[in-house]
């Protein structure tokens, strides 16, 4: 059995289950409102696969009228909220409970305004992220944070985990690249913040609630910073026959000054994988790093030379770069693959620590170390730029025991990151899979005037209430908010 | 705990806490009295008289760089650290802060050397902003004494983190109002290996819109646009190639104008007085920041102009610099959609510095506000009640 739990459905809430179904129909859109178990199971997990739960219902509304209808209805009955993008959270953000309604942004997709004269692109959030990019495609801009799931994930969601991706070592993540916010509250309410100029003034509410989890509220229409694209890239492949010099060469580049739009690293194990399954004849050795540098023809030159300068001093066993489109393609078709490519070799957990670039190569031994300890092999594969860490722990699910063992050597892993001066997440979020680790990482003060925070924005502790905080933790924030309410 | 009278026209306690827990311990003290505080660090930015406080807190003494690593492009220092200590060891490393903070000193005329932590409490962030992001953005970490004494962590010291809520961001440009800063963990970037300007002379307020708008859609990241007297400014800056190339290529852009070009040191100079809004030193009126639209900024301009008074603009026409003794009211209603502070305010009263917000948005602050500083001690009456 996993060992996240979650708590209890309440008996009351499950049984005013039709009463509650009913009022979302009788004020909804008859095809908004999702209640029959078939049909809900569609909605049971997120990307993190081994928790399922279905929902009591899912709403999907088109309108951020419907948005606040629902959750008006939700707020009056006392019904939990669990806020949904496209499911794509690797750490259970979107994992319902029995008692819950899923509230899901997939149907608010219209892009509302463009405007390339003040550089900013207005959306409903259930926009996917490449549609942003591809929304902007002839204008010559484009929408930086490109998360690897940017296929399928929304912008919602974006902004629910502060979502970054392979560009953000020069770019930022979402909360770098968001200028503004409707949002609709528990209770129903609509507030707009920001908007198309830089910043406020008064408080960055703004800021608190990129990356906040569905903890205050749902995020319904956002305009996003745009910028022009750049005139070329390209990116380049360094082998190294050890991962502490793969490590070094990383330091190396960003202390010189150049700054990459890219570093991505890739050990032996995942080289393996990809090579076998993606055939992206990368050399085999210890680790690879691709490098993208952007500009013009003669700036890429320009930093692949002083690039190539860097690796050379660290003898590389490679350096092989680009030359054209195809050859373009082909160094990154590897890296693309790569957790796809994971999979194929069976089951995994896929972490998201960040830590110190400088801590890299010690962190890299060390989850090494534990890998032998725990008879797990783990493939590494990471925004190396920003120390942002994705191990990838391989194990068997079939296996008993397996995924508790690879569970504990994961949570491993993530306190590891914390004793190095990192985090325990970097982009995925907390959701429930690192929950009852954050206590490692903040005192019970910090944690307090978190959940405090929480508060002032779900007073009722209605919104993903089981998340984010460990259980024990946020108990008495949810039982207070129950008897309150 | 060293504690003196401050001669201002209030008696006022002046305390110098010289670590977080003597900090924490103060404050704690005051919760229980519900004594407030003006909480200052260098004292350069905010007017003394916008606070009204019997107390002034300084971080002076919680001072030092406690880790600074160029090759994770990290910089931790206590919140009293100067900014000048902080400016300097980046510099010996050839990095600096990307968001190149304003020195307030100028048309404030205020004295005393301005902090690391009075920069990130009042989010300060100068021309390069629209290119880098403003000081929020630089925020990986921040430590802090809450309103009721609480020492408190948030974020860390990395580039990605998204393990729970982002205090941090509240805490930058709250001005105090929300916890007293003891520790800032800061994102440094390279210092570019040279710049150029683009100076475009005797053009209007369209003209220099209509440049910025063209030049901002280029991807010649261009890290400065500014306009002030009839003469617009576009900034480009990297390694030495890149700038030479990206250069002729605006130029090419702009090939209708005139254009000078203004090399190395004369273009840092440039920069650094349009950063601090020298121009506005001299006056005495009051001046105003305004956040716009950068495309209604002509219009705004020229309602601002007919009020009597003189406009600057900065990042590409997002930000515009006032000078002018009209009353604040007649301000806001010029400035329309776009958010009005009152940064010295001359002769106009030295209240409701701070743009008004929505109903709902000011009720959320108010909450907040009440969250970390129950008793209402922290720099009161400066952001609202």
């Amino acid at each position: 059995m996993p060992t996240l739990a979650m708590p209890a459905p309440d008996p009351d809430i499950l049984g005013r289950a039709s009463e509650i179904i009913e009022r979302l129909l009788a004020a909804l859109p008859n095809d908004a409102v999702i209640f029959d178990p078939q049909e809900t199971r569609a909605y049971e997990c997120d990307a993190l696969t081994a928790y399922r739960c279905a929902p009591l219902a899912v709403v999907l509304p088109r309108t951020t009228a419907e948005v606040s209808t629902a959750m008006r209805i939700c707020h009056e009955m006392g019904v939990p909220v669990i806020p949904r993008g496209a499911g794509t959270s690797l750490a259970g953000g979107a994992l319902p409970t029995a008692d819950s309604v899923v509230v899901g942004t997939m149907r608010l997709r219209d892009i509302l305004e463009v405007d390339t004269a003040n550089r900013y692109i207005r959306v409903q959030t259930g926009v996917t992220n490449l549609s942003v990019s591809a929304e902007l495609e002839a204008s010559g801009f484009f929408y930086a944070p490109d998360p690897s799931s940017q296929l399928a994930c929304t912008i919602a969601g974006n902004i629910a985990m502060n979502s970054g991706g392979a560009h953000c070592l020069k770019y930022g993540v979402t909360t770098n690249n968001l200028m503004g916010i409707r949002m609709v509250m528990a209770d129903g309410d609509v507030v707009d913040l920001g908007g198309p100029f830089l910043g406020g003034g008064g408080l960055d509410i703004l800021g608190l609630l990129c990356g906040s989890e569905g903890q205050l509220a749902i995020v319904t229409e956002a305009t996003l910073r745009i910028l022009p694209k750049p005139e070329g890239a390209r990116p380049m492949l360094i082998g190294f026959d050890s991962a502490e010099t793969a490590g070094e060469c990383v330091a190396r580049i960003i202390r010189s000054g150049l700054l990459p739009v890219a570093i991505e690293y890739m050990d032996d194990v995942c080289l393996r994988a990809v090579d076998t399954f993606a055939n992206a004849g990368y050399p085999k050795c210890a680790a690879v790093l691709i490098v993208e540098v952007e500009g013009s023809e003669e700036e890429i030159l320009h930093q692949i030379g002083r690039i190539h300068q860097i690796a050379a001093e660290l003898k590389p066993v490679e350096f092989r770069t680009s030359r054209n489109a195809d050859e373009s393609l082909a160094i990154w078709k590897g890296r693309k693959s790569a957790f796809g490519a994971m999979g194929r070799l069976g089951d995994y957990l896929c972490l998201d620590g960040t830590v110190p670039v400088s801590k890299l190569p010690y962190t890299l031994k060390r989850i090494g170390e534990l890998s032998r300890e725990y008879g797990l092999e783990v493939a590494n594969v990471f925004h190396a730029g920003d120390g942002n860490m994705h191990p990838l722990i391989l194990f068997n699910a079939n296996e008993a025991g397996e995924l508790e063992r690879a569970e504990a050597f994961g949570a491993d892993i993530l306190r590891l990151c914390v004793d190095v001066g990192g985090c325990l997440t970097g982009e995925h979020g907390v959701g429930i899979e690192k929950r009852d680790l954050m206590t490692k990482q903040y005192t019970a003060d910090d944690l307090a005037i978190q959940m405090e925070v929480k508060s002032v924005f779900d007073a009722h502790w209605q919104l993903n209430p089981t998340k984010v905080f460990p259980l024990e933790v946020s108990k008495p924030h949810r039982e207070r908010a129950v008897s309150n309410s | 705990m060293n504690i003196e009278e401050a001669t201002t026209k209030v008696p006022r306690f002046g305390v110098s806490p010289t670590d977080e827990a003597e900090l924490a311990a103060f404050i704690l003290d005051s919760h229980a009295r519900m004594a407030s505080m003006r909480i200052a660090g260098g004292g350069t930015r905010v007017p003394a008289e916008a606070v009204d406080a019997g107390q002034i807190i300084s971080t002076s003494k919680m001072s030092g760089i406690v880790t600074y690593e160029p090759g994770a492009l990290t910089l931790i220092a206590r919140a009293g650290t100067s900014l000048r200590e902080v400016e300097d060891a980046l510099a010996a490393e050839g990095q600096a802060l990307a968001f190149e903070p304003t020195d307030h000193r100028a048309i404030l005329g205020s004295e005393g050397a301005p902090t690391i932590g009075g920069v990130v409490s009042a989010n300060v962030s100068g021309p390069r902003r629209i290119q880098a992001g403003a000081c929020r953005d630089h925020v990986l970490g921040v430590r802090f004494v809450d309103g009721r004494g609480r020492m408190i962590k948030n974020g860390g010291r990395v580039m990605k983190n998204v393990t729970g809520l982002d205090l941090g961001k509240l805490l930058c440009g709250s001005y105090g109002t929300l916890g007293v800063l003891t520790e800032v963990a800061l994102k440094t970037l390279p210092l570019a290996e040279a710049e150029k300007s683009l100076k475009f002379p005797s053009v209007t307020s369209r003209e220099a819109l209509e440049v910025f708008v063209s030049a901002l859609a280029t991807p010649f990241e261009v890290s400065g646009a500014a306009f002030h007297a009839g003469t617009a400014w576009l900034r480009v800056e990297g390694f030495e190639v890149q700038v030479d190339y990206r250069v002729n290529r605006l130029k090419e852009l702009f090939s209708r104008r005139e254009i000078d070009i203004v090399t190395h040191d004369a273009s840092r100079a440039v920069w650094r007085e349009l950063r601090d809004v020298k121009h506005f030193s001299s006056s005495k009126d009051a001046i105003w920041r305004i956040l716009i639209k950068p495309t209604d900024a002509p219009d705004v301009m020229e309602a601002l102009r007919q009020l009597g008074g003189e406009a600057s603009v900065d990042w590409g026409g997002g930000l515009i610099w006032f000078s002018g003794a009209a009353p604040s009211a007649a301000v806001r209603r010029a400035v329309g959609a776009g958010r009005a502070m009152l940064v010295r305010p001359g002769s106009l009263p030295a209240a409701n510095l701070f743009p008004p917000e929505g109903s709902a948005v000011v009720r959320i602050s108010a909450a907040l506000r009440k969250t970390f500083d129950p008793a209402g001690i922290l720099n009161p009456g400066l952001m609202g009640n």
